[in-house]
């Protein structure tokens, strides 16, 4: 495999327009164009645009294709209706979580998966490794970029790109463009309304220009971050791991332990009925800190409980707001913490989900 | 990119500004465009005592952690109480009210080890 690290077909235009770009998930990837915080701003109050190229495509066809993800996802996709789309695990067989993806229902039985793009290779092993007969699996990862249109304006965006109403939340279209096709949906990773768009490669950077040139603000992978943990929705590699069940990481709602199998079902059975051992809860900050930051140790009572697994000052509320596994008897909403930065430690308490709630 | 020529600068990105056996040191204007979006500044206590080269602060941007180096030995005699509540000032008036913290020098001969400001500017580029 190639260790240098990948770039979106917007590289070019993005590092003329001002991105710093970081390694995220192999890929080069802009962590801001102007400031974080504007961007976060940005996103809150108007519109943004994030480049999520990096992010894989995967297309699962055939007969009794949709039978089969059964058996692979947590969530049940026979309440995912053509045209919408669901969020659910794949899971490994003790339950710990490979990838949290998004599936788009294209048809009985074609569906796309949109998964993380550190996680692309990893997914295609493990789906292949349970391929069944007539089943087509058709990674487009490479072929395939995204755009990621967020905030209270998004709705007027898509108004003026493609001349229609934007897809409502959970659902999706596809539309002709260039004689290519363009899948609009109403996802995002930011609490806020918005649209993502998968679409070929090539059209991704007339599109990008088009975007900005509806006054929409360029944003990169720090905005992305900040929204997403104010909103406390995971990410996969901090917040969520192989051994970590979704059941721990508080998101049960996406797994329906009434489908008659999947894999890492029985171990996901068992830990409802014995208690789980351990849950992943929001803690904010409650006097005066530095900002809280991944894998800084949570204490209770001076003794060690675990660590942070995300953490940032919240633009959006203006204290440090943090994710972090604690055994199950302190993971209550109220209970008090303390969070040790740089040796000393400061008082958190475990708040509701999500921290941010939009407008 | 603003580098001024009555300070000495360490390659770590820190100004100091002399008067006296006093030394005022913040962070250059290159380092808080570097750093962006500073939300925090850990200012060191009044009476520490640093050795040149020494962690005595840290500024932490939405993104990062970064440690500030003393570019000198010395006593800490103030620190900047307005960086508590608008650690942005590190941003916006980098080399004024963004100041960090004041030392006494217990070796003023260091300072010659410091960059001018046109060596400064020839490291950074």
């Amino acid at each position: 495999m190639n260790s240098s690290p990948r770039r979106t077909i917007l590289y070019d235009i993005q590092k003329a327009a001002g991105a710093r770009c970081v390694d995220f998930g192999g890929w080069e990837m802009p962590v801001q164009f102007s400031s974080i915080l504007e961007e976060h701003q940005a996103v809150r109050t108007a519109c943004g645009v994030f480049d999520i190229s990096h992010m894989g495509e995967i297309f699962i066809s055939g007969p009794k294709a949709l039978d089969w993800l059964q058996g692979l996802l947590t969530n049940d996709l026979a309440k995912c209706a053509i045209g919408s789309s669901q969020y659910t695990f794949l899971l490994n067989e003790q339950g710990g979580v490979i990838d949290d993806l998004i599936v788009y229902r294209r048809g009985e039985d074609d569906i796309l998966l949109l998964v993380n793009a550190g996680k692309i290779a990893e997914d295609v092993v493990w789906l292949e490794a349970h391929i069944e007969a007539g089943i087509t699996l058709d990674n487009q990862s490479d072929a395939m970029g995204a755009l990621a249109i967020q905030g209270p304006e998004s709705p007027k965006i898509f108004q003026g790109i493609f001349g229609r109403e934007m897809p409502a939340r959970s659902t999706f279209v596809a539309l002709p463009q260039d004689g290519e096709e363009i899948i609009a949906a109403g996802t995002g990773y930011t609490g806020e309304v918005g649209f993502e768009l998968f679409l070929p490669n090539e059209l991704v950077p007339k599109l990008w220009e088009r975007i900005l040139a509806l006054g929409v603000k360029p944003c990169g992978l720090g905005a992305r971050d900040t929204l997403r943990l104010e909103m406390c929705y995971p990410l996969n590699g901090s917040d969520l791991s192989p051994q970590r069940t979704p059941l721990e990481a508080g998101l049960g709602a996406f797994v329906a332990l009434d489908k008659p199998s999947f894999i890492g079902r029985d171990v996901l059975v068992a830990q409802k009925s014995s208690g789980l051992p351990v849950r992943l809860v929001a803690l904010r900050m409650t006097e005066k800190s530095p900002p809280p930051r991944a894998h800084y140790p949570v204490l209770f009572g001076g003794s060690p409980l675990g660590e942070t697994t995300s953490g940032v000052l919240s633009p959006s509320l203006g204290v440090g707001i943090a994710l972090a596994y604690l055994p199950h008897d302190l993971a209550k909403l109220g209970q008090q913490v303390e969070i040790s930065i740089r040796g000393r430690t400061f008082p958190a308490v475990v708040d509701k989900k999500p921290f941010y709630r939009p407008a | 990119m603003n580098i001024p020529d009555d300070l000495k600068y360490a390659s770590s990105h820190e100004w100091i500004r002399v008067e006296g056996d006093t030394g005022t040191i913040g962070i250059t204007d290159h380092a808080q465009e570097e750093l962006t979006d500073i939300v925090y500044v850990e200012a060191p206590k009044v009476g520490a005592v640093f050795e040149a080269g020494d962690v005595c602060a840290v500024v932490e941007s939405v993104k990062a952690a970064s440690d500030i180096y003393s570019p000198v030995s010395g006593e800490v005699i103030e620190a900047n109480e307005a960086l508590a509540s608008n650690p942005s000032l590190v941003n916006t008036s980098p080399y004024d009210e963004g100041w960090l913290f004041k030392i006494r020098l217990t070796d003023p001969s260091q300072l010659e080890a410091l960059k001018t400001s046109s060596d400064y500017q020839a490291q950074i580029g």
